[in-house]
């Protein structure tokens, strides 16, 4: 299973001057709010994603603490299939293409 | 996650019953459409709800495209709200009406965990709350009472949680 990914981290193609936009990868993100339960959010991550119950922790905190996280990232189509799943259990997630 | 009183019972279904009605006025009102009559494919609102507790339990997909946040939107709203209106109903068939023990599957569980944090959701957007909300409000405060629900209500999931994270 995948690893949490830093907000901050580029992906460098030295190929690609002129990539298409739909080469770019698309980022699932999570946002703090003050209503849902640290306890909740790890456990939807678990849930939802697999992440290990450290991953999950360490992305919760992430979101906690920075107010937002990347907890997937992927094709369009993937990132909006998590957004869709993450507003099913509540939480507040939206999807951007990576810069 | 053992025995609720009557009175905590009859409280968490009230809640429970409030947020399945606002969701399923958000349901009546999509208009009529004859597309979806003849595909059978339902397609939800384009813009998101302009009351607010809705607008949390029902959030945007992007930020910014206003475009592609609203096809999104169109596209898999229906979905959420049966599955809202899902796990809301488990809770009302799972909670004894006059409080007593509660015995729930792992997937029983779970769809607690989902309709507890729909509704703490909606009275958290309703008082405001803050990442550093006391625990309790002086008396005179209109959400106080509220305020001592809302973190019950806390509780209780966090308590489920507990209990179901061991699976």
């Amino acid at each position: 299973m995948s690893t949490p990914v830093e907000l901050d981290q580029t992906q460098v193609d030295p190929a690609a001057n002129e990539v298409g936009t739909e080469d770019r990868p698309w980022l699932t993100i999570v946002w703090n709010d003050p209503v849902n339960l640290m306890s909740y959010v790890t456990h939807v991550f678990q849930k939802l994603f697999g992440y290990s119950r450290d991953e999950a922790t360490k992305l919760m905190l992430d979101v906690h603490h920075k107010g937002r996280a990347v907890v997937t990232r992927g094709s369009r189509d993937k990132v909006e299939i998590d957004v869709a799943k993450l507003h099913g259990a509540g939480l507040w997630a939206t999807m951007q293409q990576d810069a | 996650m053992a025995t609720l009183s009557d009175r905590e019972a009859g409280l968490l279904r009230g809640l429970i019953g409030q947020v399945r009605d606002m969701l399923a006025a958000r349901v009546a009102a999509r208009p009529p459409d004859e597309l979806a009559e003849l595909t059978g494919i339902t397609v939800g609102p384009t813009t998101a709800p302009t009351d607010r507790v809705l607008a949390r339990l029902l959030p945007d997909f992007h930020r910014e495209d206003a475009t592609l946040s609203g096809g999104l939107r169109a596209l898999h709203e229906p979905e959420l709200l049966a599955a809202k209106d899902g796990v809301a109903g488990v809770v009302l068939d799972t909670c004894p009406a006059r409080g007593g023990r509660v015995r729930l599957s792992d997937e029983q569980a779970q769809a607690w965990l989902t309709a507890l944090n729909d509704v703490r959701l909606a009275l958290g957007t309703v008082l405001e709350v803050t990442e550093d909300m006391p625990d309790e409000l002086p008396p005179e405060d209109p959400r106080a009472e509220h305020l001592v629900v809302y973190h019950w209500l806390t509780w209780v999931q966090d308590s489920l949680i507990q209990a179901v994270a061991g699976t």
